[in-house]
């Protein structure tokens, strides 16, 4: 088409992410100081790790095989102590967390309650299961109630937020049709809210299911019932078989959680 | 000169996309590859270039025979057969000079691609044809910012810059309106003219596959019914490839409404 | 939606009989499962001590306030390490978590039988809390930082690969067909076709992770896995609640500064 053929450059840089050279530099600077502060600042005692070599080696070839006979029963009763804390704290924690959740949504409530709802959510997210099943076992005495209330105070903060994130993104459109026929402020819950979040919040249940079930592993080590408790004695007499067969017992669990939970979850939906 | 011979394609689900298909397509030729959907056009283009397996049947390109070439040689063949998309394939979040870079794979090496150090003549060639597409304002553009006909140039220039005896184009217009289709067809057909291109166009527009090709082929059900010059699609011809329906309009002015494109959403 | 023929006209309902019974079913069934549930905790419960709680509450909550400040020099070294081992936790886990999510990945794999073993590895890290991954930790490499950063990573890796691996599998095929067609290796098809599509993925899964992990390390320390932790369950030991509320007020801090960083980071990668 155009015979004068222009010159056209012979190179071409792909044009970096971060536009300014300086800015770039100064994060690839802070990344490097950041790493080599970090792993110099780690105490490591290196005879210890290297102590520690055999005794790992020998739990490992106690996993495989594992030993999967529960001789005093024990294992099999935490486990399902586990599985109970898990189910009744997924139910206690949505009960509460459905007005908790209502309230937080700023399309819903008013301000003041607005704001003590956002607080309680933001409280025990923050907040790692284990701290609360700690100040559970103060409160409440050991053994499996701290769990579950530990356990229920967490799925507040997981599904209050999502119900009420849901609910301000959803629908102006619907809620206002049901807000016109002159519906009093239950009956437009019922009608215009909840048929637009309840398959979501039914999913997110069966999920939080699955993460209420691996904490309920772990809040025993504190003295908040369940397997955790057996977990830890095992670690502290190197009974490695019996922690083998905990492990294994909680993975094969949540697994069948996992699929049985997508299984549902798509069965609901 | 592609040469298919008894080409057949039967997929596992048992469907048979290609029932004896010979095909002799002349350098330099632009054929239009029409016939209803499931005709098995779409099969066929990926067979040439063997992104499907045929089950059985030979291809040639010049003298050399694509069936049954090792991953290596399949390599090489690939890159003498330039690809053009329906909907681009472009990368999406890879800039236009990546994307029409991306023509070069089948030549450069993996660490040659990984840290896009291309050689020299591979970038000037990206330029010209960039300029070609009057695309050069846009090279350091992400391809998901463009328009789709501004795609579809890009999908032309990494076809092109493959330095190809043969391109296969799957219905390059599909996802473009009236106006853009045809600009895109009369680049693909000025391009092949420049460089003495052979050309297979899937294409479901009739009126536009009449409008610039040389040799139109119909494919019904796997098997060619038709092979013959645009004139030649008479009512009659088109009710064997498609079936009972008023030709006379089509034939005669192009049919829009198949590519308007979709912007129906409310506001 | 189904309706009844009955004398006065026909009878509008929601769902079908069947469907509804089933529907009914399901409720009775999980109330019967609560409150099964429910009598188990409760056999294994001394109420005694449950009614007691609210005394208890006061009694803790009293003794909690004014927080004790002085503490709080203390406090730096315990949370830079906190920091690290999240961070360098999510480094390691997502060094090894990319190519463990391509080689799992069913369009990216090369063998059946590595996407299994993948995939086992995938389920089996990420199936267990990185607390307990840190209490065995602890007895192979010693306390300290060390074995958290290890726990850490080590769960991560599960938690970061399946949603890698199944954003691998979401990607748009066509775009690496036409890779192929250029005569694209495999390596290249890999390079130029699916990394660009998941690149951001990658990052915000890496970014996202971070934050679960500042949270889960501020734990580790109780097992004695380095840590803010370790002052926590050591102060809570010895009563000093003044101290327990100043340590409660600076994990409620670091986590709400990672969550800030980790949104804007988020923000600007996407």
């Amino acid at each position: 088409m155009n015979e004068a053929s222009p010159h056209y450059a012979e190179t071409w840089k792909k044009p970096p992410f971060i536009k300014s050279s300086l800015l770039r530099y100064l994060i690839y600077l802070g990344t490097v100081t950041y790493f080599f502060l970090a792993i110099y600042t780690m105490d490591v005692n290196w005879t210890r790790v290297a102590e520690g070599i055999p005794r790992g080696m020998d739990m490992i070839s106690k996993f495989f095989p594992p030993d999967l006979s529960d001789s005093r029963g024990v294992i099999l009763d935490g486990i399902l102590e586990s599985i109970w804390m898990a189910i009744i704290s997924t139910i206690g924690g949505v009960l509460l967390s459905i007005p908790i959740g209502l309230g937080a949504a700023r399309n819903l409530a008013p301000t003041w309650i607005y704001l003590f709802c956002r607080g309680i959510i933001a409280v025990s997210r923050t907040f790692p299961e284990v701290i609360l099943a700690i100040f559970a076992v103060k409160f409440f005495g050991f053994g499996p109630f701290a769990g579950f209330i530990a356990l229920a105070i967490g799925t507040i903060g997981f599904w209050a937020k999502l119900l009420a994130e849901d609910i301000e993104n959803m629908s102006k459109s619907q809620a206002e049709a049901v807000r016109a026929t002159g519906a009093t402020w239950l009956q437009w819950i019922n009608y215009a809210i909840q048929p637009q979040v309840l398959p979501r919040m039914i999913g997110l249940s069966l999920y939080r299911l699955d993460i209420n079930f691996r904490e309920s592993a772990v809040v025993g080590i504190v003295g908040a019932g369940g397997i955790g408790a057996h977990l830890l004695t095992s670690v502290q007499r190197y009974e490695y078989a019996t922690t083998a067969t905990i492990l294994f017992a909680i993975i094969a669990i949540v697994i069948t959680l996992e699929y049985s939970s997508g299984y549902l979850r798509k069965w609901v939906q | 000169m592609l040469r298919l011979e008894n080409l057949s394609k039967r997929y596992k689900t048992g469907d048979l996309a290609l029932n004896n298909v010979t095909l002799e397509i002349p350098d330099g030729q632009l054929v239009a590859l029409i016939g209803p959907s499931g005709a098995g056009k779409s099969t066929l283009i990926r067979c040439v270039n063997r992104l499907v397996d045929a089950t059985t049947g030979t291809i040639h390109l010049g003298d050399r025979e694509i069936t049954g070439l090792s991953n290596k040689e399949l390599r090489r063949a690939r890159r003498r057969m330039g690809m053009i998309f329906q909907e681009y394939a472009l990368v999406e979040r890879l800039t236009l000079m990546e994307n029409v870079l991306s023509g070069r794979l089948g030549y450069v090496n993996f660490w040659q691609s990984l840290f896009r150090k291309y050689p020299k003549e591979n970038v000037r060639e990206a330029y010209r044809l960039l300029d070609r597409v009057d695309l050069m304002h846009m090279v350091d553009k992400r391809a998901d910012e463009l328009s789709g006909g501004q795609r579809q140039r890009v999908g032309i220039c990494r076809a092109l810059i493959q330095d190809p005896e043969l391109l296969l184009v799957d219905e390059p217009t599909a996802s473009l309106d009236p106006k853009t289709s045809r600009q895109i067809m009369r680049l693909i057909r000025e391009l092949c003219e420049e460089r003495k291109l052979a050309a297979i166009i899937n294409i479901h527009d009739v009126a536009l596959a009449q409008m610039f090709s040389e040799r139109v082929v119909g494919l019904k059900l796997g098997e060619i019914v038709y092979d013959g010059a645009p004139e030649g699609l008479t009512p009659e011809v088109l009710t064997e490839i498609y079936g009972e329906e008023d030709w006379e309009k089509t034939i005669e002015k192009v049919d829009d409404e198949d590519d308007m494109p979709n912007d129906g959403e409310m506001a | 939606m189904p309706t009844i023929e009955t004398k006065e006209g026909p009878l509008w309902r929601k769902r079908t009989t069947l469907k509804q019974w089933l529907i009914w079913g399901g409720w009775l069934i999980g109330l019967c499962i609560a409150v099964y549930a429910w009598q188990l905790i409760s056999e294994k419960t001394i109420w005694m001590f449950v009614w007691d709680a609210p005394r208890q509450m006061s009694d803790i909550g009293e003794r909690m306030v004014p927080p004790d400040w002085s503490y709080m020099p203390k406090l730096w070294r315990p949370v830079w390490d906190t920091l690290n081992i999240a961070t360098i936790g999510t480094a390691i886990a997502m060094c090894l978590a990319v190519p463990i999510a391509f080689l799992a990945a069913h369009n990216t794999t090369p063998h059946k039988s590595v996407r299994a073993v993948m995939l086992f590895i995938i389920v089996a890290t990420r199936s267990v809390n990185s607390l307990i991954w840190a209490l065995l930790l602890v007895v192979i490499v010693g306390p300290g930082v060390l074995a958290g950063t290890i726990a850490i990573g080590i769960r991560s890796i599960g938690g970061c690969a399946k949603l890698i691996y199944e954003s691998i599998e979401e990607i748009d095929p066509k775009q690496v067909e036409a890779i192929k067609a250029t005569g694209g290796s495999r390596a290249q098809q890999m390079v130029y076709g699916i990394l660009p599509q998941v690149l951001p993925t990658i990052a915000g899964v890496g970014v996202f992770r971070w934050d679960i992990n500042v949270r889960g390390s501020t734990i580790l320390g109780i097992v004695g896995a380095g840590g803010i932790g370790i002052q926590l369950s050591a102060s809570i030991n010895v009563l000093a609640w003044t101290q327990v509320t100043t340590i409660l007020i600076v994990i409620l801090g670091t986590v709400f500064v990672s969550e800030y960083i980790s949104a804007k980071v988020r923000g600007a990668i996407i």
